[in-house]
């Protein structure tokens, strides 16, 4: 499945899609960010409710298909832009971390 | 490649919000030169990880990246305070840093361990008062 479609079927908002077909593969919930980086995987969504600009380079280090921001968080244009810049997909979700990730896994 | 390749970087120990850049660009150096990606995952992590601590815990530093025909080394120096036990700064969940920047999502303790998980060897050197040097080698 890919971010787009996941974007779409589960009706969350695509924040930045500069990736928007990459294939996602499982998930990760977490705002630690070195938890993210030590225990996420290579291709997954990563839902958080962080939202500065430090989880941009986490997820492209990472190398995580997507953030999803759950609880409706919202990120500034900064973060927009650096996201755009550097091919990182950000969408936001309005319902909390582990309703998102339930509606992931129903699809 | 039979000559090593490298790359330097001064972390600045102000720029909070830009830490990472190094890391950012050593990872992009390193797809260009057609190294796998889970390599550069794992040279890119345990990088971010040293950078951002020389920021939040040393004033900044330096970083050299050195490319190998077998193996990539990461070498982080920093004049900061230095690590007074490094076993126990090697344990997960053991942290010092301010609440400043644990409200940014790190301060997890996890750092050093990240950097000894991603890596084939890790090397502490360090002097209270005089700073810190890590090396790191991921094998090729
Ligand atoms: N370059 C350094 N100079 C001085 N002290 C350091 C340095 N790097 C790490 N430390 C010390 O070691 C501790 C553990 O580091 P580690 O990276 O594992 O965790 P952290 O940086 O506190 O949190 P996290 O990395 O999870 O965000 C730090 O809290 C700090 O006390
Ligand atoms: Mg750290």
């Amino acid at each position: 499945m890919t971010v787009s479609e996941i974007c779409e079927k589960c009706g969350f908002e695509p924040v930045v899609l500069p990736e928007a077909e990459r294939e996602v593969n499982g998930g990760y919930i977490g705002d630690l960010l070195s938890w993210v980086m030590g225990r996420a995987k290579a291709d997954s969504a990563w839902i958080t409710i962080m939202s500065n600009i430090n989880i941009v380079a986490v997820a492209s280090l990472t190398d995580v298909a997507c953030i999803i921001l759950a609880e409706g968080v919202t990120v500034d244009e900064n973060i927009k832009n650096t996201a755009e810049a550097k091919g990182v997909n950000i969408l936001s979700s309005s319902l909390p971390a582990y309703e998102t990730a339930v509606a992931i896994s129903g699809l | 490649m039979s000559e090593s390749l490298i790359f330097h970087f001064d972390v600045d120990g102000e720029d909070f919000t830009s830490a990472g850049q190094a890391s950012v660009q050593v990872k992009k150096n390193l797809r260009r030169l057609g190294i796998s990606p889970e390599i550069i995952r794992q040279v890119s992590i345990a990088m971010y990880e040293g950078e951002i601590n020389m920021v939040i815990h040393a004033h900044g530093g330096s970083a050299d990246v050195v490319v190998n025909e077998d193996k990539i080394e990461i070498i982080l120096a920093d004049k900061g305070p230095g690590i007074a036990d490094i076993e126990l700064a090697m344990q997960e969940g053991y942290s010092t840093a301010p609440d400043s920047v644990r409200s940014l999502g790190f301060g997890a303790g996890m750092g050093l361990p990240n950097m000894k998980r991603y890596t084939d060897e890790m090397t502490i050197e360090s002097k209270v008062g005089e700073g810190t040097t890590i090396k790191m080698v991921v094998k090729l």
